[in-house]
C-alpha cells in the first residue's frame, strides 16, 4: 500500500538538545499510526515539523510520494494535515460555527448560515453530534475536542494527528472518540495518534512506532504485539504493570473533611459541602474529570486557598484557619500537581529545594543562619534514597533535571517530612512508565507504614491501582465514595465522573 | 566548592566589545582610539589622587548598584534608587545641618541611621502598594522618584538654603563624611568614609543573600512566588522587606554622595546615580562582589573622561557612550551566551562524529542531501 506521509531521516536539535535523530515515520493511506514514546521521547517535536512549526534540520517529508517543504501550518493545511493539539485553540465566546471558520472565512461578509449546513453535514458524516450555533464554553471538553476534529474536517484535511487526545477525557468519551476515529478511517481518512498510553493504542492503532530518546525504536503491528513488549520498547527494559499492595486494615481518622465549601477562580462555589475521611494504612483516591473541584479540594486543604465554611481538620486539629505554615506543620506533606509552579525553586539547588519546607529550623539552620553543610548532607542522602539522577549532584540546579527526576526529588523531600498525611496530586504526570512504576511503590510504602495518603489523580487507571477507596468528584461534589475491590469496575466510576449517581441510571 | 563563573565571563565580554565599540568611535571622529584609551585610563590612576576619586565616584554607584541587584535578586525592579538616594541624602543633610553640635562620631552615626532609614521608607511604600494591591514596583518607584523629587525641592528652599537659592547650605565639616588625614593623604581626592559603608554593605548584602534564611526566603519569592507560598514563606512580607532593604541601600547612597562628594545638595535634580545603579547591576551581574567591581569600573570611566577629552580631541561624552555601549551588550548578553553555545555543540558534534566514524550504520535518507532549512547545516 501508498505512504501518504512520509517522513524520512528527520533531525532537529535544539540548543543542547537532540530531539530527533534520523527519524523516519510512515502512514499509509487508511490506517492508524500510533506514536508511543515517554514525555520528551520527541513525539511532538517531529508532529510539530509535519505541521510546519519547527523546522528541520536535516530530513525530508513526503506527502503522496511528493517532496513538499512545509514552512507553516497554512502549508500543513493546504496539503491536507491538521491537528488536534492536546490544549484547544478554541475562542470560548464564539459559536462552534465561528470556531470552525475561522481564518478560512470567505469573502468579506461571514455568511454563518451556509457554513452551519456544511458544518451540520460533515457532523453528520463522522457521527460527531454537533449542535454549530452552541458556543463553546457551554458544552463539555468531549464535545470541544470534536469542534477541533471538525475544525480540521472542514479544511478538508485528509491526515488528522491527534495529540494526547484522551488526557482530558472520561472514560466514555474516550470510548465515543475512538468511535469517532473510526468512522473517520471508514471514510478515507488517515490517522496518527500520539500517545503513551498502551491501552489505547491496543484498542485502535494498526501499527505503532516507537521512539524513545529522539530515535526511532521499531515500527510494529499492534494485532500480533503485547502492550507488555510496545512498554518494554517504549522505555528500554522490562516493566512491571502490577502495583503489588497487600490488603490492609485502616487505622485512626487522619483527615477529616467536612462540609468543606471553597470558591474557585471564577468566584463561583468549587467545592460543595464535601466531605470526606482518610485514615492511616489507606490511600483515597479522588477520581474525575479536570476541572471538577480537585485543586479547590486540595488548595482548600493545604492552606493555599481560603475557605468558606466547613472544616478540615488533621488529628482532630481544625486547621480550616491555618496559615500554609502551620498546616504543613501540623502534619501535611503535598506533592503539587504542578511540579515547576509549586513544587520546585527551579533556579534553586537539590540542597536548597530539600529544605525548601524546612530551611527554618535546626538542622538546616541555626539562629536564622543556613547550616549548607548540613543541607549537602541531607541533599546527597535523599538523591540515593530516592534514586534521584543529577549530573552535579546535591549543587544540580532543579531545572537541569529531567521531569521524572524532579517528581522524585519532590516525592523525597515531602515523603523525608514524615507527616502523618501525605497528599499526592497528579504524581506521575507526564512521566515515563519506569518513574510511574516507582512512584508508585514508594506512594504504597507510605500506606503500608501507616500513613494516611489522599491521592487526586485524572488517570483512572493510577486510582483504581492504587487506592482502597474512591471518591468520585464532580462539579465539586462528592458523587459517591466506594470500596475500591473487585465490584467496581472502570465502567462504573466513569458514569460516576460524569455526575450520574449509583440508582440514577435507567 | 566550584564557582559559576559565567556572569564573569559574561560581563568581561560586553566590557570588551563595549571599549573596541568606543574605539571605533573615536577612530570615526578622527582620533587616535588608542591615545584616547591611554588618556582615559591615566586620567583614573595616573596619581594617587585620582586613584582616590575613582573610588570616590564609585562609592555612590556600589550603593545604588548594590541597591538595584538586591531587589532584582529578590524578583524586584527597583526603578527607585534615585529617589530612595535623594530622600536618605535629604534626611542626612537635614540631621547635619540641624545638630552639627553633636560629637561627630554621634552625629555621623546619626546622620547614618537617618539617611538608612529615609531611604527604607522610600523602599517600603513601593513594596506595600505591590503586596497588598498587587501595583507594579516598576511604576511606584518612578512615582516615588518624582515625589522625592519635590520633597527635596519644598524642604531645601524653604528651611536649608543659603546664598544660593538652588542648593542647601554647605554642611559644616563636622558632619562631612570627609576625613582630613585622608584628603590630605590622597592629595586632595574626595575619597572618604562612604567607601567604608560601601564596602561593608557589600559584605552584608552578600551574607545575607548566601548565608542566612531570610536570603533564602527572599531569593525564593523572586525565583518562584508560587513554591514560596506552596513552602509556606510569607510572600507579602518578603517583597516589602526586600524594597526595605533595596531602599536603604540607595538611601545610604544619598549619605555618601550629599555629605561625603558633594558637601550640598542641589534642587530640581534626581541624582543619575540612581540610574546608573542599574547598569552597575546589570554588568556585576547582580553578585555584591560584580556590583563593586562594575561600579569601581563605572568609577574609572567617570573620572579619567575628562583628562581624555584635556589631552585629546575626544569629547568626554565617549565615555559615556562606551559605558551605555557596554550596557547594551550586557543586556544582549543571552544572544552572545547562545552564539557561543550554539559553536561548543557543533564542535562538540564533530568530534563525536568524527570519534563514531563509519561504525555508524547508513541513515535511511541520505544526510545533507537536503538541508532545506538551515544553512550551513552540521555536516562537514
Amino acid at each position: 500500500m501508498e505512504y501518504i506521509v512520509e517522513m524520512l531521516g528527520i533531525r532537529k536539535e535544539f540548543p543542547g538538545v537532540l530531539a530527533n535523530d534520523n527519524v523516519t515515520v510512515q502512514l499509509k493511506k487508511g490506517e492508524i499510526l500510533a506514536l508511543l514514546g515517554e514525555n520528551g521521547a520527541g513525539k511532538s517535536t517531529l508532529m510539530s515539523i509535519l505541521f510546519g512549526l519547527f523546522h528541520m534540520d536535516k530530513g525530508k517529508i513526503k506527502i503522496r510520494g511528493k517532496e513538499v517543504r512545509i514552512n507553516n501550518p497554512n502549508d500543513a493545511n493546504a496539503l491536507g494535515i491538521g491537528m488536534v493539539h492536546q490544549h484547544f485553540q478554541l475562542v470560548e465566546t464564539f459559536t462552534v460555527t465561528e470556531n470552525i471558520i475561522m481564518g478560512v472565512e470567505d469573502g468579506f461578509v461571514l455568511d454563518r448560515k451556509k457554513a452551519g449546513k456544511r458544518i451540520k453535514e460533515l457532523s453528520e458524516q463522522y457521527g460527531l453530534n454537533i449542535n454549530p450555533d452552541e458556543i463553546i464554553e457551554d458544552i463539555s471538553v468531549g464535545m470541544q475536542q470534536r469542534v477541533e476534529i471538525l475544525k480540521m474536517l472542514y479544511r478538508n484535511a485528509e491526515v488528522l494527528i491527534f495529540d494526547e487526545p484522551t488526557a482530558v477525557l472520561t472514560p466514555q468519551e474516550i470510548h465515543e472518540l475512538m468511535e469517532i476515529m473510526r468512522n473517520l478511517i471508514k471514510e478515507g481518512k488517515s490517522i496518527i495518534l500520539i500517545t503513551h498510553k498502551l491501552k489505547e493504542i491496543k484498542e485502535i492503532a494498526d501499527r505503532c512506532t516507537v521512539i524513545r530518546r529522539g530515535k526511532v525504536i521499531g515500527t510494529v503491528e499492534v494485532n500480533s504485539t503485547s502492550t507488555q513488549q510496545m512498554a518494554d520498547m517504549m522505555v528500554g527494559r522490562e516493566v512491571s504493570f502490577t502495583v503489588d499492595k497487600k490488603a490492609k486494615e485502616a487505622g485512626e481518622v487522619v483527615l477529616e473533611i467536612d462540609g468543606l465549601n471553597v470558591l474557585n477562580n471564577r468566584k463561583t462555589l468549587g467545592l460543595k459541602d464535601f466531605t470526606l475521611q482518610v485514615r492511616r494504612g489507606e490511600i483515597v483516591g479522588v477520581a474525575g474529570v479536570e476541572g471538577n473541584g480537585q485543586t479547590e479540594l486540595v488548595e482548600a486543604v493545604t492552606g493555599l486557598r481560603k475557605i468558606e465554611s466547613g472544616s478540615v481538620s488533621i488529628l482532630g486539629q481544625d486547621t480550616a484557619r491555618y496559615s500554609v505554615r502551620k498546616k504543613n506543620e501540623a502534619g501535611i506533606a503535598h506533592i503539587p500537581e504542578d511540579r515547576q509552579k509549586f513544587g520546585l525553586v527551579m533556579e534553586y539547588t537539590l540542597a536548597e529545594n530539600f529544605v525548601l519546607k524546612s530551611y527554618y529550623h535546626p538542622p538546616y539552620s541555626n539562629f536564622k543562619l543556613l547550616n549548607k553543610d548540613i543541607m549537602n548532607e541531607h541533599a546527597e542522602k535523599l538523591i540515593k534514597d530516592f534514586d534521584v539522577r543529577a549530573g552535579q549532584g546535591s549543587k544540580s540546579p532543579a531545572k537541569a533535571l529531567s521531569g521524572g527526576n524532579q517528581q522524585k526529588a519532590i516525592l523525597g523531600r515531602e515523603i523525608d517530612l514524615d507527616t502523618d498525611l501525605l497528599i499526592a496530586v497528579q504524581p506521575t504526570r507526564g512521566l515515563d512508565v519506569g518513574a510511574i512504576e516507582y512512584i508508585h511503590k514508594r506512594l504504597v510504602e507510605q500506606r503500608d507504614s501507616g500513613k494516611a495518603v489522599l491521592l487526586v489523580s485524572l488517570e483512572l487507571d493510577e486510582i483504581m491501582d492504587l487506592s482502597d477507596r474512591i471518591a468520585v468528584i464532580n462539579s465539586g461534589e462528592l458523587i459517591d465514595l466506594v470500596i475500591n475491590d473487585d465490584s467496581v469496575n472502570e465502567y462504573d466510576i466513569g458514569l460516576m465522573m460524569a455526575g450520574v449517581k449509583r440508582g440514577d441510571e435507567q | 566548592m566550584k564557582k559559576d563563573f559565567t556572569g564573569i565571563y559574561k560581563s568581561l565580554g560586553a566590557v570588551i566589545l563595549g571599549l573596541i565599540a568606543g574605539g571605533i568611535l573615536m577612530a570615526a571622529i578622527g582620533a587616535n582610539p588608542f591615545k584616547g584609551f591611554l588618556y582615559l585610563f591615566m586620567g583614573g590612576i595616573q596619581s594617587i589622587e585620582r586613584i582616590g576619586n575613582v573610588f570616590a565616584t564609585a562609592t555612590t554607584l556600589i550603593l545604588t548598584g548594590l541597591s538595584v541587584a538586591f531587589a532584582f535578586r529578590t524578583g524586584l525592579f527597583n526603578i527607585g534608587a534615585a529617589g530612595q538616594m535623594l530622600i536618605g541624602g535629604l534626611c542626612a543633610t537635614i540631621i547635619g545641618l540641624s545638630f552639627n553640635d553633636l560629637p561627630r562620631v554621634i552625629l555621623l552615626v546619626v546622620m547614618f541611621l537617618a539617611a538608612l532609614l529615609g531611604g527604607a521608607i522610600w523602599g517600603i511604600i513601593p513594596g506595600l502598594l505591590k503586596a497588598r494591591f498587587n501595583v507594579h514596583e516598576v511604576v511606584a518607584t518612578i512615582m516615588m522618584n518624582w515625589i522625592a523629587y519635590w520633597v527635596v525641592y519644598y524642604v531645601i528652599k524653604n528651611n536649608f538654603t543659603a546664598g544660593l537659592e538652588t542648593e542647601s547650605a554647605s554642611i559644616p565639616a563636622v558632619a562631612q563624611l570627609r576625613i582630613p588625614w585622608l584628603t590630605e593623604l590622597l592629595n586632595g581626592s574626595y575619597l572618604n568614609l562612604g567607601i567604608v559603608i560601601a564596602v561593608a554593605a557589600v559584605i552584608v548584602i552578600k551574607f545575607i543573600l548566601d548565608r542566612t534564611t531570610l536570603g533564602y526566603e527572599l531569593k525564593a519569592v523572586g525565583y518562584n512566588r508560587h513554591a514560596s507560598r506552596f513552602a509556606g514563606i510569607k510572600v507579602n512580607r518578603s517583597i516589602i522587606l526586600s524594597m526595605m532593604i533595596a531602599g536603604g541601600l540607595a538611601g545610604l547612597a544619598g549619605l555618601t554622595y550629599y555629605t561625603g562628594y558633594s558637601i550640598n545638595i542641589q534642587i530640581g535634580k534626581l541624582p543619575t546615580q540612581g540610574f546608573d545603579g542599574i547598569a552597575v547591576a546589570l554588568l556585576g551581574a547582580t553578585s555584591p562582589w560584580g556590583v563593586f567591581f562594575s561600579a569601581t569600573f563605572f568609577g574609572l570611566l567617570h573620572a579619567g573622561k575628562g583628562f581624555m577629552s584635556a589631552n585629546t580631541s575626544v569629547p568626554p561624552q565617549i565615555s559615556d557612550t562606551i559605558i551605555a555601549i557596554i550596557i547594551y551588550f550586557t543586556a544582549t548578553s543571552l544572544f552572545i551566551e547562545n552564539i557561543v553555545k550554539k559553536l561548543r555543540n557543533k564542535r562538540a558534534e564533530r568530534k563525536a562524529l568524527k570519534a563514531a566514524g563509519a561504525s555508524t550504520s547508513p541513515p535511511a535518507a541520505k544526510p545533507g542531501s537536503d538541508d532545506n532549512t538551515k544553512p550551513g547545516g552540521d555536516e562537514q
